[in-house]
């Protein structure tokens, strides 16, 4: 096939790459302050409330599978595309370790996904090395970050209660929608425990904060993709608003190839290739900002090799992929012999949890270093594929009338009442916290693989540490002590030593963070403290990348935060005419 | 395989080819209404994927014997009662034939299944599963629906069994009729304002009187948010 490298002959003020919480921001605030924006996005357009693409308010019976995750991991109905597999777009790893990306090309990227958890990360977490020595510090603390925290809340917003933990920041909160039956009983086994079982903390719109979204009207799938824009998404609350400036042009299934930099060393433009007709082309830019994700604009930059850059666009630190970490994860499912037989009424609620258990413990009096919250699960939901399953390890033990006897399994008109019984009786703990970023835990560009527009691919070398185990086997102590608390049964054996406490193959979680951490010293770290390149000072990155450390917090507010931030640095910069 | 053996093979591959015949037109009205089913329910699809729906829409993976011998077992399964239909009524047959091309995995499982099945009975009955008195196949039920006292011998029986019951709770508790009848009341807009106080009472339950006043008030949804 021949082809040549299209090049655009317009220089946009910003090219931004990816159109997730990062880019979408960085979209949103650039554009607003006038400037000329070209945003890169991998996937195709997408808009929740396209009658092609919608899935809010679908029974299960629209989809032949009944909402089974055969092509869409969380399940037929979830707004997310991709996965933690897609065609022709492999990766490797090596050293026999494991790790699992997730990836979602389509407009707003990621955020179509994710639970909505939006907890600030807390003074303790942004200098932890400080306080128990492992990994480093943050160049910047809370109190930089805290000003566009309050922004972020107020322009997208959070439900909340102000709580007053040290390490748990408020916020400017939306009121919050009251607990759910099994909520409230989790909430009274956590008193009993001393654990503390506090409001949730979500981005769905109790009350809207301005007048181009609605209100959440509680139909409990904001994995949907809300068709009011009532939940947060990036595609829905920040690029829809930054196209309407007439600021940003959007070149949807432009997947990037590389960073292309001029002989003084300055990115110049970003080269991609177009997945509708195949062809390559460059989009010029003064400024060039990263936000494909941690790993994705790792690989951007190694793939970036030039005669100044031998080693990978600012990566003469060899940082670039080092320090690469998800968050942990471990669960437990429980059956709630009260809630048997239970009255029915509509508690599908927020698209998650109403409440939480954020970290409450001090790991100096623990075995390993570093905290996890708990995410809550249960509830008379709506019936999907896999409803019911296992009855048989549930209908011969709970629920017998006394005196009689029943036999496990069955069929006909006994089972179908069974069935009835047993809805909305299961609650569900997950565990999601902090790993210690190491810098042997990484990702690197695989000298003998290409995916299938021939851009080199990633290989992982990830390994969990003691740090991450123990904690996992905190979890699930911690689960068992509720369950037991509550008068439930745990399901299924406990999770031991040989499967590490349950705990998840990294990227499971999908909250990977690191690869291109900002430091002071740029012998140790990629960017500084704005998310700019040490090595090329008109290229940022304004994902995941930047994190020194995770936080037993899901990143995305945080990822909202420092975008908001460094797209006003870079808006500052370029009327001082540094860049 | 000696006479014996044959004669039974014979007697499933024969029986086979005559509900093969007998069934042909059923079957032809049923793939055309799925696949007009597909084509009418629009749930946000990708290009790549309705074309993938599509296809597996148009190929069929039992054959009509199987198929005749799963709809005689989810209907046993759950069966109609006073409340709702039965798992054929709600569609359960063509759910699980969808399935197995859906998720491949499923398809040795459930053919070897079936076959085990109709030896089984051959062995103890003389008639495949399907041939069966109603009162011979819920004695060749009971031996393999109840995990917990069947013998180790129909073991493999017993998963067989077990895989088809959870896909026959998958299938009638996503239909209509299941829905219905769980008393799912849900996926619809509404006002979340909490449990129902009738439901509080009964678990001896109450909202924590220091937060009762943050909590959303219905009457501010409409409402924007300010926070000076």
């Amino acid at each position: 096939m021949a082809f040549e490298i299209k090049q655009q002959g317009k220089v946009y003020d910003v090219c931004i790459v990816g159109s997730g919480a990062g880019g979408g921001m960085a979209a949103k605030i650039l554009s607003d302050a006038g400037l000329k924006v070209a945003l890169l996005e991998a996937g195709p357009k997408y808009d929740p409330a396209d009658p092609e693409q919608a899935t809010q308010l679908k029974w299960p019976w629209q989809s032949p599978r009944r909402g089974a995750s055969t092509t869409r991991p969380f399940g037929d109905f979830d707004a997310a595309y991709g996965g933690w597999e897609i065609e022709g777009e492999p990766y490797t790893t090596k050293n026999g370790t494991q790790f699992d990306w997730f990836r979602s090309r389509m407009l707003g990227g990621r955020t179509n996904h994710w639970g909505r958890i939006s907890l600030r990360f807390g003074p303790r977490d942004f200098k932890h090395k400080s306080y128990d020595g492992h990994g480093d510090d943050w160049p910047i603390s809370y109190e930089d970050v805290k000003p566009y925290y309050d922004r972020v809340d107020k322009m997208i917003g959070v439900f909340g209660t102000k709580e007053g933990m040290p390490n748990e920041p408020d916020g400017y909160f939306l009121p919050p929608p009251k607990p759910r039956l099994h909520e409230l009983m989790i909430k009274g086994a956590g008193d009993r425990l001393d654990i503390p079982v506090i409001t949730a903390r979500m981005s769905m719109l109790t009350r809207s904060v301005n007048k181009d979204r609605g209100a959440c009207f509680y139909c409990s799938q904001c994995n949907r993709g809300c068709t009011v824009y009532a939940d947060f998404s990036s595609s829905s609350c920040l690029v829809k608003p930054a196209m309407k400036s007439g600021h940003v042009d959007l070149y949807t299934n432009a997947m990037a190839r590389e960073v292309i930099t001029d002989e003084k060393g300055k990115a110049t433009a970003v080269s991609y290739v177009d997945k509708t007709d195949l062809q390559e082309y460059q989009v010029k830019a003064r400024v060039i900002v990263l936000a494909a994700s941690a790993c994705e604009s790792a690989r951007l930059l190694l793939n970036s090799k030039s005669a100044t850059f031998p080693n990978g666009l600012a990566n003469g630190s060899g940082v670039v992929g080092k320090y690469l970490h998800d968050s942990t994860g471990s669960s437990r499912g429980a059956f709630l012999p009260q809630l048997m037989d239970r009255k029915r009424y509509n508690e599908d609620g927020v698209g998650g949890m109403h409440v939480y258990i954020p970290w409450w413990l001090d790991n100096k009096k623990l075995d390993f270093a570093r905290g996890y919250h708990v995410e809550l699960g249960g509830g008379m939901h709506m019936p999907m594929y896999g409803f019911g399953s296992g009855i048989e390890r549930l209908n011969g033990k709970y629920g017998v009338p006394a005196g009689q006897t029943k036999q496990a399994g069955g069929y006909g008109a006994s089972l179908k009442n069974d069935y009835r019984r047993f809805f909305g009786a299961t609650v569900g703990f997950a565990g999601r916290g902090e790993c210690i970023a190491r810098e042997d835990n990484y990702c690197e560009i695989d000298p003998n693989v290409v995916d299938k527009f021939g851009i080199p691919v990633l290989r992982f070398n990830y390994t969990w540490s003691e740090h991450e185990i123990k904690q996992a086997k905190h979890m699930q102590d911690t689960f068992e002590q509720l369950i037991h608390e509550l008068g439930g049964v745990a399901l299924g054996d406990k999770p031991g030593a040989d499967s590490m406490y349950g705990l998840e193959t990294p990227g499971r979680i999908i909250h990977e963070v690191g690869t291109t951490r900002m430091g002071d010293d740029p012998k140790r770290s990629v960017l500084n403290k704005h998310n700019q390149a040490h090595e090329v000072k008109n290229l940022f990155v304004v994902d995941g990348g930047p994190f020194v450390s995770q936080a037993d917090k899901n990143p995305t507010w945080t990822i909202l935060a420092l975008s908001m931030r460094a797209s006003e640095y870079i808006i500052d910069e370029l009327k001082k005419q540094n860049l | 395989m000696d006479r014996r053996e044959s004669l039974k093979a014979l007697a499933i591959g024969s029986f086979s080819v005559s509900t093969f015949l007998a069934a042909c037109k059923d079957n032809k009205t049923t793939v055309k209404e799925a696949k007009d089913g597909a084509g009418a329910d629009v749930y946000g699809r990708t290009p790549e994927e309705k074309e993938r729906d599509a296809k597996l829409m148009g190929d069929k993976f039992f054959t009509n014997a199987e198929m005749k011998t799963i709809t005689v077992l989810t209907a046993l399964i759950i069966p109609a009662d006073e409340h709702s239909g039965s798992a054929v009524d709600a569609g359960v047959p063509d759910f699980i034939e969808f399935m197995v091309k859906d998720q491949p995995r499923y398809q040795v499982p459930m053919r070897g299944g079936l076959r085990w099945l109709d030896v089984f009975c051959l062995k103890h009955h003389k008639k495949i599963f399907v041939e069966c008195s109603a009162q011979q196949q819920t004695s060749v039920l009971d031996i393999i629906a109840y995990p917990e006292k069947a013998t180790p011998e129909t073991s493999q029986g017993v998963m067989f069994f077990s895989t088809l019951r959870n896909l026959t709770a998958s299938g009638f508790f996503t239909s209509k009729i299941g829905i219905k009848d769980l008393g799912y009341v849900g996926n619809t807009p509404n006002e979340w304002n909490g449990v129902p106080d009738d439901v509080l009472k009964q678990y001896g339950l109450a909202y924590d009187e220091k937060l009762l006043p943050l909590y959303l008030k219905m009457e501010d949804r409409g409402k924007l948010m300010t926070w000076d």
